[in-house]
């Protein structure tokens, strides 16, 4: 057996899935204005915080649950939820690494993501998220050196509220629909960015997310600013332990690129899918959406979907900056039960504005797969482009695979190019490929790499290595 | 509009012999679309659309009730010269005229169904409507192995006696194993500001060709919404050319089930819109055996403020392996004012298939306007021979020829 397939093997069934034995605060079950107040309170957060959260919950008591997505669920009993959930030793926020709960610490090495800055990911700087709290951001302080601001959002909110205060809702209101609400009247903690003006950030910035807790929801809330003619590529990677029961993860993610910037947003999404018969799982139900508020910025969406029993979101991106440009490249992989709907949307209201997605759906076993995506130019979006095109690859008859684009288009002077195709892996590329020795699987493993390549490539390198072998994991036992 | 459709509906029952049950059937519909309305663009199928809103600006208020006791004079003028014809006359939504001159008596079948009711997969408040209100409805059945000598011509002429009226009709076609029709849809409208709800359903058994070709080319000011439900058997084929233009707005819907092995289904489209018409097609292919085929190209010049809008769909059913569906929808916007949106959809359950769809919009393409001015055209000329070009490759797929160059005529493109 060679090493690529005991490796395999090794990874055959879902290697996060242990959960930590840790000691957690929580905040009382249920939803109502006094967990609210109790999460705010234990963050220590000021007046303007408890408001902005009270008035999302205020809109959200009158939202309703949505129900147009095409993979239905059993109805969520929001009463039945904790909604903050933290490692004990967390209460004092420890001041080093030295003083961090080894229990944590042995998580994320567990989880391949050390935090001890000797044994750190080359040139990543790490926000690692536990349940509804960070634990450890490392590279602070080189980072500082640059003005760049790296940490929790909680402790942003302490630290610089002018500018959580100034952009936090600015691209998704409080007043948006029913989970982004629900985010916003109890998000715990997430990640805050901030580059400066003209700083091109020396490293990427990566969160590592990690629901340990059952019966809790994980809400975090990220936000990223790049100020003026700066750059940054930012990183998020997700994990949760085998459960048998169904947990909500509802986070809320804003980009916000000024005058000349670039923001680049890869996700490496790895929840637990969900045993082979569909039970358990994370519902994944994220809003993301980026503004391209200054002329020349640039917002670009990377992410590869492996895990989580029902995926739900649409990374998108508004336009409003004069020649500001928009990509989303997806790689969305489902096999048993799992479902997906996804894709983006691209709202162009800026001159010469240009977007582009690519979307590579690959759907096996029972499972079923939706690409469903928005491209609106405005009347006032001159001399646009749009290019999009969906693929996806069928694996078995027992699964589904969609495409649901909406095109609009209000200016004469833009173009709108779609396309998409689906169909399955052909015999005689399968042929080919065994003849040269590999089996089977190998040989799917290959080409679903092939046909996933032009997403693989925009990722950072050391995430490129990791979703390439996600992608071959994530097909086992779909063929032969 | 609860009231006057509560009057309009007691009033055109009164003038019917119907069955208390049948009475009741209808009462059940009237109920049923009094509850949802017209359809509102919180419907999905509606999103583009929204209907409720267009008549409320378009027209106002509605009434409902047509007095049929009185026959219409059939102006013959509106007739297609040059190309004999079998003919159905509709006036005010009232049949006057079933003609079918060119053809052996003995083997078309005139039914009066009026007492059915339609019952269709995806039916919508208009359904609803279009039972509650029709009441007459005739089943024309082509029997086994015969095929039309002629085309037939439907004929939907309005007059001005009608105003600020809805119009139900209904028509279902039946063709049996072997046989073919050609049939065309012809909309002739000298009045303004009313509503035509029209439902076809056409059944395709084995081997049977129909080629359906709905042409709204005459300037009106009427709305128009058409659903075509085409269920076909083995073997069979149906083609479906939709030229929408003339009404301020109008919508068609075809719906088509392949039933049957080796069935298949072509729908082709050309909107030639100006003004602030606002027209759309939606299809739904269903894909519901193997080695079926579909194939659907729409094409769009949008002038002024004109608003185009097509939704398709390829639907693929788990047993329906060997699939081929392929949907292409490309629009020219001239204006600054004008949109074009599209909804092409994939929706599939079975893995060997070959499904593809396209779209594209955008406008005129300078560099080939500067390529055909280089060689003497002025501007305009090589506007008109790039719009020309660009509907052709839609009318080419017209698989008759009689027909071609009776719509090439219409729009006025010359080869």
């Amino acid at each position: 057996m060679d090493n690529r397939q005991k490796e395999i093997n090794n990874l055959k069934d879902y290697k996060y899935g242990f959960s930590t034995d840790i000691e957690n605060i929580q905040a009382p079950k249920g939803l109502n204005e006094d967990v609210i107040k109790f999460i705010s309170n234990i963050k220590k957060e000021p007046e303007w915080m408890l408001e902005f959260r009270l008035k999302a919950f205020e809109r959200f008591k009158v939202l309703k649950e949505p129900n147009w997505q095409k993979p239905k669920f059993p109805k969520i009993d929001y009463q039945d939820l904790y909604y903050y959930s933290a490692p004990k030793s967390m209460k004092d926020k420890p001041k080093s690494l030295d003083e961090l709960d080894p229990k944590l610490l042995e998580t994320y090495k567990k989880l391949g993501i050390p935090l001890q800055e000797q044994a750190r990911l080359n040139g990543i700087a790490v926000d690692a998220v536990f349940d509804s709290v960070s634990v450890a951001t490392t590279f602070k302080d080189e980072l500082t050196k640059q003005g760049i601001i790296f940490c929790p959002i909680s402790e942003a909110i302490q630290s610089h509220p002018e500018l959580v205060k100034k952009y936090l809702g600015s691209v998704i209101p409080t007043s948006d629909h029913f989970f982004a609400t629900l985010n916003s009247a109890v998000f715990t903690d997430g990640s805050f960015v901030y580059i400066p003006e003209g700083v091109r950030c020396p490293m990427e910035l990566s969160t590592y997310f990690r629901i340990n807790a059952s019966n809790t929801g994980q809400f975090e809330r990220t936000l990223i600013i790049a100020d003026k003619g700066s750059y940054v590529s930012y990183l998020e990677g997700c994990t949760a332990p085998m459960r048998d029961e169904n947990q909500l993860h509802a986070a809320n993610v804003e980009l916000i690129a000024l005058d000349d910037a670039e923001i680049k947003y890869s996700t490496v999404q790895n929840w637990y899918p969900g045993d082979q018969d569909g039970k358990g799982g994370i519902y994944n139900f994220v809003t993301k959406r980026g503004l391209c508020k200054g002329k020349n910025s640039k917002i670009s969406w990377t992410q590869v979907e492996t895990g989580s029993a029902i995926t739900w979101k649409y990374p998108s991106c508004i336009l409003k900056g004069d020649n500001s440009v928009g990509e989303f490249y997806s790689i969305a992989i489902t096999n048993n039960h799992q479902k997906a709907d996804t894709g983006t949307k691209m709202i162009h209201l800026g001159k010469n504005t240009k977007s582009k997605i690519i979307s590579k759906g690959i759907s096996a076993g029972s499972s079923d797969m939706t690409y469903r995506g928005l491209v609106d130019i405005s009347s006032k979006a001159k001399n646009s482009t749009n290019y999009t095109q969906c693929d996806s690859l069928l694996m078995g008859n027992k699964c589904g695979a969609h495409t649901v684009p909406y095109i609009k288009n209000k200016n004469s002077e833009s173009n709108i190019a779609h396309e998409a195709t689906t169909s399955k892996i052909s015999e005689e590329q399968l042929h080919y490929c065994q003849q040269r020795g590999l089996n089977p699987e190998e040989a799917v493993g290959l080409i679903v790499n092939g046909f996933c390549k032009e997403v693989l490539q925009q990722l950072p390198m050391e995430f490129a290595v990791e979703a390439q072998k996600l992608v071959g994991i994530s097909l086992e036992g779909s063929v032969g | 509009m609860k009231e006057q459709l509560q009057k309009d509906f007691d009033n055109s029952i009164k003038n019917l012999s119907l069955s208390q049950k049948d009475i009741e059937i209808k009462k059940f519909c009237l109920d049923n679309f009094i509850d949802k309305g017209f359809p509102n663009k919180k419907e999905e199928d509606w999103k583009f659309s929204d209907l409720n809103q267009i008549i409320k600006n378009n027209i106002g208020e509605l009434s409902f009730y047509n007095d049929q006791a009185s026959t219409n004079k059939v102006d013959t003028s509106v007739f297609v010269d040059g190309l004999e014809h079998n003919k159905i006359v509709f006036i005010n939504g009232r049949i006057e005229k079933i003609d079918f001159e060119y053809e052996k008596k003995d083997q078309i079948e005139i039914i009066d169904q009026s007492e059915t009711i339609n019952e269709f997969q995806n039916s919508n408040s208009l359904s609803d409507l279009n039972n509650a209100f029709t009441n007459k409805c005739f089943k024309i059945l082509v029997k086994k192995g015969y095929q039309l000598a002629k085309p037939l011509i439907i004929y939907h002429t309005t007059n001005s006696k009608i105003w600020s009226k809805n119009i139900n009709l209904r028509l279902n076609f039946e063709l049996d194993k072997d046989s073919s029709l050609r049939l065309i849809d012809l909309f002739n409208d000298a009045s303004e500001k009313n509503f035509l709800n029209i439902f076809y359903n056409l059944k395709l058994k084995e081997n049977a060709v129909l080629k359906n070709y709905k042409v709204d080319k005459f300037e009106n000011k009427n709305i128009k919404y058409s659903f075509n439900n085409i269920d076909q058997d083995k073997n069979s084929i149906s083609e479906t050319f939709i030229l929408s233009s003339g009404s301020n707005f109008s919508k068609n819907e075809i719906n088509c089930n392949l039933n049957g092995v080796y069935a298949s289904a072509f729908v082709n489209g050309v909107f030639s819109l100006n003004n602030d018409k606002h027209h759309e097609i939606r299809s739904i292919i269903n894909h519901l055996t193997e080695n079926t085929k579909s194939y659907q190209l729409i094409k769009s010049v949008l002038e002024q403020s004109s608003k185009a809008v097509y939704q398709g769909k390829i639907f693929v059913n788990s047993d329906a392996q060997k699939t081929d569906g392929y949907q292409l929808s490309k629009a020219i916007l001239l204006n600054k004012e004008s949109e074009f949106n599209a909804k092409p959809e994939l929706e599939i359950y079975a893995d060997d298939v070959k499904c593809s769809h396209g779209s594209a919009s955008g406008s005129l393409n300078e560099d080939s306007i500067f390529y055909l001015m280089s060689r003497g055209l002025s501007y305009q000329q090589s506007r008109e021979l790039l719009i020309n070009g660009f509907l052709l490759d839609v009318v080419e797929k017209i698989t008759d020829s009689e027909i071609k160059n009776l719509i090439k005529n219409m729009l006025g493109i010359k080869e």
